[in-house]
């Protein structure tokens, strides 16, 4: 079985040019919203520990269940949960673009911003009206 | 990548050959449609009923969690977005962490945190159905 060995780490270290990074780029919606969908995911996974939390209050009892209430409505917990919604509701209406993409539909210029547009504007009415739903 | 700096004129290529196949191919990223898919219905579900996952009485709460629907629907959503979360949270470390031995426990505080999460909330719908 052909290993990479010693024998054949001859040439000088390479360094080669990088694909173009971040930096040098024009910022651009599609980039953005491709951008804020990692961030959100990586958002609603932190969640999960938060989820975790709150389902183990329930367990254990009145008692813990008020105290996660108590700190669900400090002013830091109201924002945080008014992030998650929002984060949920864009990674949400993204995801199904990304799924749709997958399809190979929606690739052209055009379409990718309009869907873009209509993603990240409908995620700010769609967490709104959660957060209106919710009762807050 | 972890290779980037290797001493070698060996392609990439020559350098894989030879040392079998992962046997993974598009799992993972399957894997990720898969539970994005199953999280549309379940998500709706949710959102529809944010009201009494916003209530804060206890005993208003735990009635309406302790219904075979909703706790059904609650462990299937645990998992998905559970999994789902582990296997985008893999993709970000392995983009962004590169030195290898922090990858792989990166890698492996994904992997044990989001089953160990996963486990304690599966196990908690249970409990508020069964126990309380």
């Amino acid at each position: 079985m052909p290993r990479p060995d010693e024998s054949d780490r001859f040439m000088s270290n390479i360094e080669r040019p990088l694909s173009p990074h971040l930096q040098v780029y024009k910022w651009q919606l599609t980039m953005a919203l491709s951008i804020l969908h990692r961030v959100t995911g990586f958002g609603l996974a932190v969640g999960a520990v938060a989820v975790t939390w709150w389902l183990l209050a329930a367990v254990n009892g009145e008692e813990a269940y008020a105290q996660f209430q108590s700190c669900a409505h400090t002013v830091i917990g109201q924002l945080m949960l008014f992030g998650w919604v929002w984060a949920f509701t864009y990674h949400f209406l993204n995801g199904i673009r990304h799924l749709v993409w997958d399809t190979g539909r929606w690739l052209d210029l055009k379409s990718a911003y309009a869907s873009g547009y209509f993603v990240f504007f409908g995620s700010l009415v769609f967490s709104g009206a959660i957060w209106f739903a919710a009762g807050y | 990548m972890a290779h980037e700096n290797e001493k070698t004129i060996r392609s990439p290529l020559g350098r894989a050959r030879g040392l079998g196949s992962a046997r993974d191919g598009t799992h993972h990223w399957w894997m990720q449609r898969v539970t994005a898919m199953a999280l549309l219905p379940l998500s709706l579900f949710f959102l529809w009923h944010i009201d009494a996952i916003a209530e804060s009485d206890y005993t208003a709460f735990i009635k309406w969690m302790s219904h075979p629907t909703v706790a059904i629907a609650a462990i299937l959503f645990v998992i998905a977005s559970f999994w789902h979360a582990m296997l985008g949270v893999q993709v970000i470390i392995e983009d962004y962490v590169h030195s290898e031995g922090c990858k792989i426990a990166c890698l492996l505080v994904n992997k044990l945190g989001f089953t160990g999460l996963g486990f304690a909330c599966v196990f908690s719908i249970c409990y508020i159905n069964f126990a309380l």
